[in-house]
């Protein structure tokens, strides 16, 4: 390998299938999805529903087992549930007889078991200031508190158990878009003042681009698989207001909406009996550079017979 | 006028016009003169036989209860103290049941295998009435104060029992998911998970039990004689004396309000909202 470091995270063919109801041929939702998140990188992956975003994400937190594949971890297969895996759920999952502050403390004395309880309760405490729930908020109960409330004390329980890998499961799915938007803000201002490697699933496109260092597009189910892995080389810091004045802004936007409206069921795979697939890492694609540009404005017709690599191969001439 | 002060007045009414109805229908005791010779000859046995009055029974009330604790022999003792005999065989066959309830119930709610290995018995078991236990029970234990505590554990182990096992079972996946992802240890994920999660449908289960524990005492206590409030009212009902079954029914409604209301207490402590 050429890279200096090695990533922190490496799926490599990753396949879940489900047993079939009528006991036929078990259904396959992806197969062979392999890609790695590096040390610091926040990571976006987008897909349609039933793709299997959500089963790669609990195979990730260790709820889940894949079907086939294995995730490794600083070089070491991962199995069952662990500290340093952080996830937030899409229904925060706050445990509602506690107040905020005790919830935040119940990840942090299972991740430092060995502090007092003022290390403990002082160390919480930051971190729901640091979302802005500092101000009294803290001694709240859960279901006095609103959506977008309860998902930032989530998201500093994760942020305060400090895990190696950080997973969010569309964390602002349920909330509305002015709250959603604020959340974003401070998500970016927290993941940016620590060196948190964040794996995370929208499906916001304008989301994705805001937060994330990559975007890996999944193709529809079933046999989905992680098609592309799109570069957002917009500078940081990003805020709401400005990125979308950034020129790269439009072109990236443009072609992961082309992909998921048009090419994520035309590239519709078929079951891989050759192996084929197998231990290819998706495209790197880079529509923010300006060459690509004359690609995203008129998308090539794609048809089903082309798989990910070809179509890729496509592209990537077009843009020489 | 707030509903919350409406309500306790128009109680109080109907209270009062009940006793006033209920006063005036009772016969009035015929003087001697009035008699007829039979029932002078009776000494006025079946008019003194009728249903008292509630002039009778508050004044049998503020009779017993202004020395509650008396003890003059086995048979005449303290309305206090047939009630404390009463509650602690309740509390004693209610807390070995909860003992054994409780755990029991975590383990079936939280393995299929548990459930469905012990569900046939639960089935043939919690329908039978406590009191069919009853000459068995004295016939294997051979005391009857044991029997008696017996005949209440066996009734309220299974509310317990059902509800706990349901509460565990019924625990949001996402929770043990919280659970999982911080690596929490089994009994600690049963201890600071599972447990509060539980807990009000536990609490269910346990007022449930306590409310038919009171039930089934006064008739237990019926059979087994010697001490407690049911004892009390039928050693009343052989010695004919109606107010004093009157007064002691309405002591076991109050004593069963406070021991519902108690449970109610902690039920709210522990409720949450989701």
């Amino acid at each position: 390998m050429s890279q200096v470091s090695k990533p922190l995270i490496e799926v490599q063919n990753l396949t879940r299938r489900f047993p079939s109801p009528d006991g036929e041929e078990p259904v396959t939702v992806f197969e062979n999805a392999s890609f790695d998140i590096k040390r610091g990188e926040f990571v976006c992956i987008i897909g349609h529903s039933g793709c299997g975003k959500s089963t790669i994400l609990n195979v990730l937190a260790g709820l889940d087992e894949a079907s086939d594949g294995v995730v490794l971890m600083e070089g070491r297969e991962i199995s069952g549930p662990s500290l340093d895996r952080g996830v937030v759920f899409q229904n925060y999952s706050l445990l509602p007889w506690m107040s905020a502050l005790k919830n935040v403390m119940f990840g942090v004395r299972a991740r430092f078991p060995t502090w007092t309880k003022r290390q403990v309760r002082d160390h919480s405490f930051k971190h729901l200031s640091m979302v802005g729930l500092g101000d009294g908020a803290e001694k709240r109960k859960p279901s006095q508190l609103s959506g977008g409330m309860r998902q930032r004390v989530s998201i500093a329980r994760a942020f305060a158990i400090q895990p190696k890998l950080l997973l969010l499961d569309e964390p602002f799915g349920a909330l509305d878009a002015l709250t959603r938007g604020t959340i974003q803000d401070e998500l970016i201002r927290v993941w940016g003042d620590t060196d948190q490697t964040i794996f995370m699933i929208t499906h916001d496109v304008d989301e994705a681009i805001l937060l994330s260092d990559r975007i890996l597009l999944m193709s529809n189910g079933p046999y989905a698989r992680v098609a592309e892995s799109v570069v957002i080389d917009i500078p940081r810091p990003r805020n709401r207001a400005d990125i979308i004045h950034h020129k790269k802004y439009y072109p990236i936007r443009n072609y992961l909406v082309d992909f998921l409206t048009t090419r994520s069921k035309n590239i519709a795979f078929i079951a891989d009996e050759g192996g084929d697939s197998r231990n290819i890492k998706p495209q790197t694609v880079r529509p923010g550079l300006v060459e690509n540009l004359k690609n995203i404005s008129k998308p090539e017709p794609v048809t089903t017979n082309l798989t990910h690599n070809e179509l890729n191969k496509k592209l990537a001439k077009g843009a020489q | 006028m707030s509903i919350n002060l409406k309500a306790p007045l128009l109680s109080l009414l109907l209270l009062l016009s009940m006793m006033v109805i209920w006063e005036m229908a009772t016969p009035k005791v015929k003087s001697a003169e009035n008699m007829t010779e039979y029932e002078l000859l009776m000494g006025g046995a079946s008019e003194e036989a009728r249903v008292p009055p509630p002039s009778a029974i508050v004044k049998k009330a503020i009779e017993e209860l202004s020395n509650p604790l008396y003890d003059n022999g086995p048979n005449d003792k303290g309305i206090g103290i047939q009630i404390a005999y009463s509650l602690y065989r309740v509390l004693t066959g209610y807390s070995l049941a909860a003992l054994i309830a409780l755990p029991l119930g975590f383990l079936i709610g939280m393995s299929p295998l548990a459930y469905k290995t012990l569900d046939p018995f639960i089935q043939v078991l919690k329908p039978i009435s406590p009191l069919a236990w009853m000459p068995l029970a004295l016939f294997i234990i051979q005391d009857s104060e044991a029997s008696a505590i017996f005949v209440i554990f066996i009734c309220s182990i299974w509310p317990m029992l059902i509800n706990t096992a349901f509460g565990v079972a019924g625990v949001r996946k996402d929770w043990v998911n919280v659970a999982k992802t911080h690596e929490l240890g089994t009994l600690r994920t049963a201890l600071q998970v599972i447990l509060p999660a539980a807990a009000p449908t536990i609490l269910t289960g346990m007022r449930i039990s306590i409310g038919i524990a009171w039930l089934v005492i006064v008739a237990a206590e019926m059979l087994v004689g010697g001490t407690g409030i049911g004892y009390y009212v039928w050693n009343e009902w052989n010695n004919l004396d109606l107010t004093s079954v009157i007064f002691s029914i309405l002591v076991i409604g109050f004593v069963g309000m406070l021991l519902d209301t108690f449970f109610a207490h902690v039920q709210s402590a522990i409720q949450y909202q989701e």
